[in-house]
């Protein structure tokens, strides 16, 4: 029988899965991926973990209970760095060691270091040693990694595109489907609309459609989302921030779509270069879309208690403010916040930015 | 120019003795106080981690004694304060302090990023020097190393002396002298002095020799453990309650292992390295592995107590502290943790503490009486 190995559908899953998925498939391993998130693995993961760490922290805890008795590993590795000269985050390299002191009964973790802040070959070193718990055989390992490759990339072009990563994962669960997939979404602008108007139903019973935001003919509404993608693309924790916003009739613009070397000359006017792959990306991508001039709005979604966001977020702000008067919210998560709250905030920021516009167009026809 | 720099504990003595002996003109901002901390919650993002927000209180205070140039190291990560004199920077400017900085930061990066690390290092180092003057720089950094180690080790002294005491507040006294000495001596011949007639004064306290302290570890975030100030005197209060306490990490030790070995490639101390590793496979960032392998020191050497102290979303310490209770279990030994925000109350917090102690008294007590059970062979 193949061996199981459970990944949770969580942190950064939402970036690697497709990797890690043909990786370990392809080495015959049997890949099982915890449950969407839900109540039951909000509430077991909060209880289980320490109170101050950030939700998608505790959302991981629970995804890991889930998962437990139904694996024969489970596949956490320790991310230490995924980009030259930069780090994720404290709480990101550490987690594979608050799993194990947290949770009792676990099966074997298989928590190998991926660190390549300084150089990428000890990608390779990694590699090896996660493919040597199920083969002997070098070259297959090596085999398997490059054909995993190469369905990432597929997966970071699409999302580059403009597909949003959690539309490329939902449409694989359940059976094992192959992620070659992606490939038939490749028109970008096509794949973007439609994405973006099939989860606009106005017909539906839906409390903002009948709010009436989203009329006909209403034009698009630009908007940079910046947030980790654990946090953007988990609609349970985000409480469906992303359909909510297309509901609105926002075109969702985020920090994955962007490509890197371009943002990584527009991050480079720091003082300091940032050695936060996601503080860079942040920030450089949002000084890109001030730049290009084409967005309306800027909404950063961060956990309560981010480390990283705390000062990201910052400095992201005050630069925007800086540098331009485009509208710029913060919506904060923890496992307390109301749906409610939520909507309301989010309501209120479209609502803003469409009156600006109007007032905008009506005074240059003024004129 | 008139340079200040953030508090840390006894740091400013080191730092006072460099600044004297290289001619440097300077202003020690007031200990950091509630002011300070009030004044850094209202300009800091709100969630950043507490260290922040009191400096920028210590730099505003500074500011308005006159200093207009701002001392701060750096880091490359992966925790906030490599990233602290920055945000410092941003926010100063935002709310319309002129002040420079002079960023004493470990050159990284790309290699045209390290490039222009060091030429800002040396160009750092030449602005507070008043120049070139390689002898005089040297020796500066060497004594403000050794300095720094002394005030460690009578820091320490007075943590084994202060339970012992016959006349509680003894201790207390003499450090408050030397506190008050020191700003009115000039450069470090005179602070070493002083340091060293403090010490003997220490040495002479009349303590009880019979007295056996419970003895309690300290460990956490560098800033909140070192700077007692910002955790409410806890390691004065615990020697005044007769606790013996130990503080593993220190600032001469961040200077010599991190800074001076970590920059010269020097094999380092990394006992707590190899402790933790059975719970903290890898180094995350601030001082998460110390705490871990610390603790693990602390459980082996027969401590009572452990008490670990971080500031609110400290993010290290957020992963020690999940690891925290495997060690409690695996070597039965109490840990008790503190998260020190703006909105501490001392009450609750000296309540939760004093409680702990408590428990520590019992279990030795407890222990004792199962000693002599066996050892009179029931
Ligand atoms: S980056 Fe922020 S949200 Fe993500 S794990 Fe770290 S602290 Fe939590
Ligand atoms: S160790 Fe904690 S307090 Fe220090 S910079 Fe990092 S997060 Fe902030």
């Amino acid at each position: 029988m193949a061996i199981k190995v459970g990944i949770p559908r969580g942190l950064f899953y939402y970036r690697y899965y497709p990797l890690w998925k043909t990786f370990l498939e392809e080495l015959g391993a049997d890949v099982v991926l915890s449950d969407h998130t839900n109540k039951r693995i909000l509430d077991e993961g909060v209880k289980s973990c320490v109170d101050e760490a950030c939700l998608p922290v505790k959302v991981f805890h629970g995804h890991v209970l889930n998962l437990k008795d139904r694996v024969d590993y489970l596949f956490i590795p320790r991310l230490t760095s995924i980009s030259k000269d930069e780090y994720i985050c404290p709480k990101i390299g550490g987690i594979p060691d608050m799993v194990k002191n947290t949770i009792k009964g676990l099966p074997q973790i298989i928590d190998t270091e991926i660190n390549v802040r300084r150089s990428h070959k000890n990608m390779w070193k990694a590699v090896m040693e996660i493919g040597s718990y199920f083969s002997d055989n070098k070259f297959q390992i090596r085999k398997a990694y490059n054909k995993a490759q190469k369905v990432q990339d597929m997966y970071d072009g699409a999302v580059r595109k403009g597909r949003l990563p959690s539309d490329i994962l939902n449409s694989f669960q359940g059976d094992n489907t192959n992620f070659s997939l992606i490939r038939m979404d490749e028109n970008p602008d096509r794949m973007d609309v439609s994405l973006n108007r099939a989860d606009v139903n106005p017909n539906r019973n839906d409390v903002r459609a009948n709010h009436g935001s989203m009329q006909r003919g209403q034009s698009l509404l630009n908007i940079l989302v910046i947030g980790h993608p654990y946090n953007l693309y988990d609609s349970y924790i985000n409480m469906d921030l992303v359909k909510k916003l297309r509901n609105n009739g926002v075109n969702l613009i985020t920090v994955d779509m962007q490509d890197e070397s371009t943002i990584n000359k527009k991050a480079s006017f720091l003082n300091k270069p940032m050695f936060w792959n996601f503080g860079r990306l942040a920030i450089g991508t949002a000084m890109h879309m001030l730049e290009k001039g084409n967005i309306d709005g800027i909404i950063y979604l961060m956990s309560f208690g981010c480390g990283v966001d705390s000062f990201v977020c910052d400095l992201t702000e005050k630069r925007v403010k800086r540098m331009s008067t485009i509208p710029f919210i913060v919506l904060t998560i923890d496992e307390h916040s109301g749906e409610a709250g939520m909507n309301t905030r989010v309501e209120a920021f479209i609502d803003m930015i469409r009156w600006r516009k109007k007032d905008e167009s009506n005074i240059s026809a003024l004129r | 120019m008139k340079v200040t720099f953030p508090h840390l504990g006894n740091l400013y003595v080191p730092i006072k003795a460099m600044l004297d002996d290289l001619g440097t003109d300077y202003v020690v901002p007031p200990f950091s106080n509630k002011s300070a901390l009030e004044l850094g919650t209202k300009y800091a993002p709100e969630l950043a981690c507490l260290p922040l927000k009191i400096t920028i209180g210590n730099f505003i205070q500074a500011y308005e004694k006159g200093a207009d140039t701002i001392i701060m190291v750096g880091g490359c990560g992966p925790c906030r304060f490599g990233y602290y004199y920055e945000m410092q920077r941003e926010i100063l400017h935002d709310i319309g302090y002129k002040m420079d900085m002079i960023a004493l930061d470990i050159p990284w990066g790309n290699y045209k990023e390290k490039v222009a690390g060091i030429r800002k290092l040396a160009e750092g180092v030449k602005k507070l020097a008043g120049g070139w003057n390689i002898n005089k720089i040297l020796k500066a950094a060497v004594n403000t190393t050794i300095i720094s180690k002394r005030m460690d080790e009578l820091e320490s002294l007075s943590f084994k002396v202060r339970p012992r005491e016959k006349k509680r507040g003894t201790t207390n006294e003499i450090m408050k002298e030397f506190r008050n000495k020191v700003f009115s001596t000039k450069g470090s011949a005179g602070i070493k002095k002083l340091i060293e007639y403090t010490e003997k004064k220490l040495l002479e306290v009349e303590i009880d020799n019979n007295y056996k302290p419970l003895r309690v570890g300290i460990v956490g975030e560098i800033y909140t453990t070192i700077d007692t100030g910002t955790s409410l005197n806890i390691q004065e209060r615990l020697g005044d309650m007769g606790v013996e306490v130990c503080r593993p990490v220190t600032i001469s030790g961040w200077i010599i292992e991190h800074i001076i070995k970590g920059g010269l490639h020097l094999p380092r101390d990394l006992r707590f390295a190899e402790a933790a590793k059975p719970y903290l496979g890898a180094m995350i960032g601030g001082h998460a592995q110390e705490t871990i392998g610390n603790s693990v020191l602390f459980a082996k050497d027969g401590y009572d107590g452990i008490i670990q102290i971080y500031p609110l979303t400290c993010m290290p310490e957020i992963v020690a502290e999940s690891i925290l209770p495997s060690i409690e279990r695996d070597y039965g030994i109490p840990v008790l943790t503190l998260i020190i925000d703006e909105m501490t109350g001392e009450a609750g917090y000296l309540t939760r503490v004093e409680a702990f102690l408590d428990l520590l008294e019992k279990r030795r007590e407890s222990k004792a009486i199962e000693g002599t059970t066996v050892l009179s062979g029931n």
